[in-house]
């Protein structure tokens, strides 16, 4: 008998996920539980503070608003990356295609947010256009709005959901849409009720990809949004950097994950069911040497039409 | 008769500068298996799927009851598909498959489950209603699939190569089973297949294709007996191809000199003027075989040595260098068979004989 060196195996991996996973989860639920150091920071003293302080109608708000927001986000990317994944398996240049959607990643993700501000700022490129064709001199206010949160969110998570989706519409079997016209569907009704749910398992990795860092964001509110733009992570931020109360940054952090988690469970993981595979039976050495067809004829009795048959 | 007739008239095709239907032209009556037969690359997948609606000509028309369907969408079309690879749904169970097409045209729901269990009835399913259709056999999915084809009852039920995924067992038996659905259905099966066996033992007519050209429509018998071409009579079965130079003629009877044999008689009625060079072609099963001296009286007997005797059973096929060098291919069937009789072995000297009747001339060209 061979030894089983597959907890050696794992062992590095599962170094790597309880030094950097396992255990910074653990030190905010720890955190979350104590009370609240002066300048930041906590006191080694239990304390359920935080987790009494979390329950506030503020805090309600920015969760419903960040829910919402982070809904519509996904909701567009998910409509947009559809047709984009769909011409990019379609099209005889994909690996160039591909290219140009991965290609925004070798910028830095707060130059891109930059980008969009001397973009869409009040002296930005748009409204010097918009200007210079004669339109109000004061300039349109595009940026520091939740309209603005969601469009820049839109552009940075849309190629998270491009890729997956690229690659289950790549392997899935465009026959089955003609099959569905020639059976009498439309060309909507085709993609609807046949293409969408045999990419179901894209969509949903689709949805987890930008819903999940979405819901977190941080950069972009702060950056893009206004006033009334603040997402949940600008609220751990404040508590971290500003209001210096860390236990209820951890419990809201916590909360956060929870939720997440949570809805993952319930939206990704429905198990489908084992299923067994049928091998062809003879159909001559069934018994009574009866066949599996409708209509059968004994040996020899021929074809139908004797006199317009091969009689080869 | 129910069923529709279909009309294809001087159908062109390009796939870019690639001609994938030359100005094919063909009457499809009512009611009638017709098999569209060549190598692949013929032609014939995107001829039915122009009839089907998914590749639009590029010119010409094709009217179906005389009714022209150019721009007409495949699913404003009275006719059905049934894919080569099935194309089964694979997230809908076998009964939703087979339903699918109702649920689309909004069929009462009362009246959908009779309608699907009498369709999964003729192709004898219906106790798999529930199952999915990974969970099927090949030959289960290729019954789904024509239920599913079926249940709209269309007027022109279009078959794709749909038995190229089975094994040779399976294939003979979905074979019959779909010759005796078209008997009960009655509707014009247009057959799309590589396997010219396929094709002669269930087609009332068959279109012989090639390059994108329709070489002869005929009946099995007719395409087999009497090929219009020299790739024709090579494609169907097995033959044995003769070239060479009329020297005489009387009536039909001709005298054809082939190089390599001396001369041969052909009885055949056509038209050739001495001079023609011709092709002609016979089959291997209707040359006779004997040890030394001609069997019959044939009017044209030729020597040679037995370069490879195959033994399979119902027959052995004998391919035989004659005099001149070529090699003949000659199908001798073991209608009784008792030990003792002296076989033709390897290396036998052979005396071939055929008649002039089976001769046929597929080519000729003047001079």
């Amino acid at each position: 008998m061979k030894r089983n060196f597959g907890p050696t195996y794992v062992a590095p991996q599962a170094l790597w996920l309880t030094v950097f996973f396992a255990a910074p989860l653990l030190i905010i639920v720890a955190y979350s539980f104590l009370q609240k150091g002066l300048y930041g920071g906590v006191e080694v003293v239990f304390s359920t503070q935080a987790w009494v302080d979390i329950a506030n109608p503020t805090l309600l708000k920015v969760t419903v608003k960040t829910l919402w927001v982070s809904l519509a986000a996904t909701l567009i990317i998910i409509l947009l990356a559809l047709p984009c994944g769909y011409s990019i398996a379609r099209s005889k240049n994909q690996a160039l295609r591909l290219f140009l959607v991965i290609v925004p990643f070798w910028t830095n993700f707060l130059v891109r947010i930059y980008a969009w501000i001397s973009i869409l700022g009040n002296e930005g490129f748009v409204n010097q256009a918009l200007r210079f064709l004669g339109f109000r001199a004061e300039g349109f206010q595009f940026l520091y709005n939740q309209g603005a949160v969601i469009f820049v969110l839109v552009y940075m998570y849309l190629p998270y959901a491009i890729l997956p989706l690229f690659s289950t519409i790549d392997k899935f079997d465009f026959t089955l849409l003609e099959a569905a016209r020639d059976l009498g569907s439309t060309k909507m009704q085709s993609y609807i009720k046949i293409m969408l749910p045999n990419i179901k398992g894209g969509v949903i990795t689709a949805v987890l990809f930008t819903f999940i860092p979405i819901f977190g964001a941080y950069a972009v509110p702060l950056l893009i949004g206004g006033k009334d733009s603040y997402m949940l992570g600008n609220v751990i931020a404040d508590q971290l950097t500003k209001t210096r109360n860390w236990p209820l940054a951890s419990a809201i952090s916590m909360s956060m994950t929870l939720l997440t988690a949570i809805a993952v469970f319930l939206f990704a993981f429905k198990k489908p069911k084992e299923q067994q595979i049928v091998k062809d039976i003879d159909p001559l050495s069934l018994p009574n040497g009866k066949t599996t067809g409708f209509l059968h004829r004994a040996p020899g009795q021929g074809k139908k039409k004797p006199s317009a048959k091969g009689a080869a | 008769m129910k069923g529709s007739d279909v009309t294809v008239s001087n159908v062109s095709k390009f796939f870019g500068s690639f001609a994938a239907l030359k100005d094919v032209s063909l009457e499809i009556k009512k009611g009638e298996f017709y098999s569209l037969l060549g190598p692949s690359g013929c032609g014939k997948t995107t001829l039915l799927r122009a009839i089907a609606g998914f590749e639009d000509p590029d010119s010409g028309l094709i009217l179906i009851d005389g009714t022209d369907v150019s721009g007409l969408s495949p699913d404003k079309r009275h006719c059905n598909t049934v894919f080569q690879s099935y194309a089964l749904f694979p997230h809908l169970t076998v009964f939703e498959n087979v339903a699918f097409p109702l649920r689309i045209k909004k069929t009462p729901v009362r009246l959908i489950k009779d309608l699907v269990m009498k369709h999964l009835s003729l192709v004898q399913l219906e106790s798999h209603a529930d199952k999915k259709p990974s969970q099927l056999s090949g030959g289960q999915k290729q019954r789904v699939a024509i239920a599913r084809a079926l249940i709209n009852e269309p007027s022109v039920l279009l078959l794709d190569e749909p038995l190229s995924a089975l094994d040779a067992k399976l294939r003979q038996h979905m074979l019959m089973e779909l010759d005796s659905i078209h008997d009960k259905v009655g509707i014009t099966f247009i057959y799309v297949t590589h396997d010219q066996q396929e094709a002669l033992s269930v087609s009332d007519r068959i279109a012989v294709m090639n390059a994108g050209l329709v070489l002869q429509v005929g009946t099995p018998q007719q395409i087999y007996e009497n090929p219009a071409t020299e790739f024709v009579a090579r494609f169907i079965g097995e033959t044995n191809i003769f070239k060479g130079k009329v020297l005489s003629r009387e009536g039909t009877l001709n005298v054809i000199g082939i190089d390599g044999y001396g001369t041969l008689l052909v009885d055949d009625e056509t038209p050739v003027e001495v001079g023609d060079t011709i092709v002609a072609t016979i089959r291997p099963e209707k040359i006779r075989i004997s040890n030394d001296q001609p069997v019959g009286d044939e009017l044209n007997v030729v020597k040679g040595i037995v370069e490879e005797p195959i033994y399979s059973g119902f027959q052995t096929k004998y391919v035989v260098r004659v005099e001149g060098g070529e090699r003949l291919t000659i199908f001798r069937q073991h209608a009784n068979w008792s030990e003792g009789i002296p076989d033709i072995e390897w290396k036998d000297d052979v005396c071939l004989s055929f008649s002039a009747r089976d001769l046929v001339i597929v080519e000729k060209s003047p001079g």
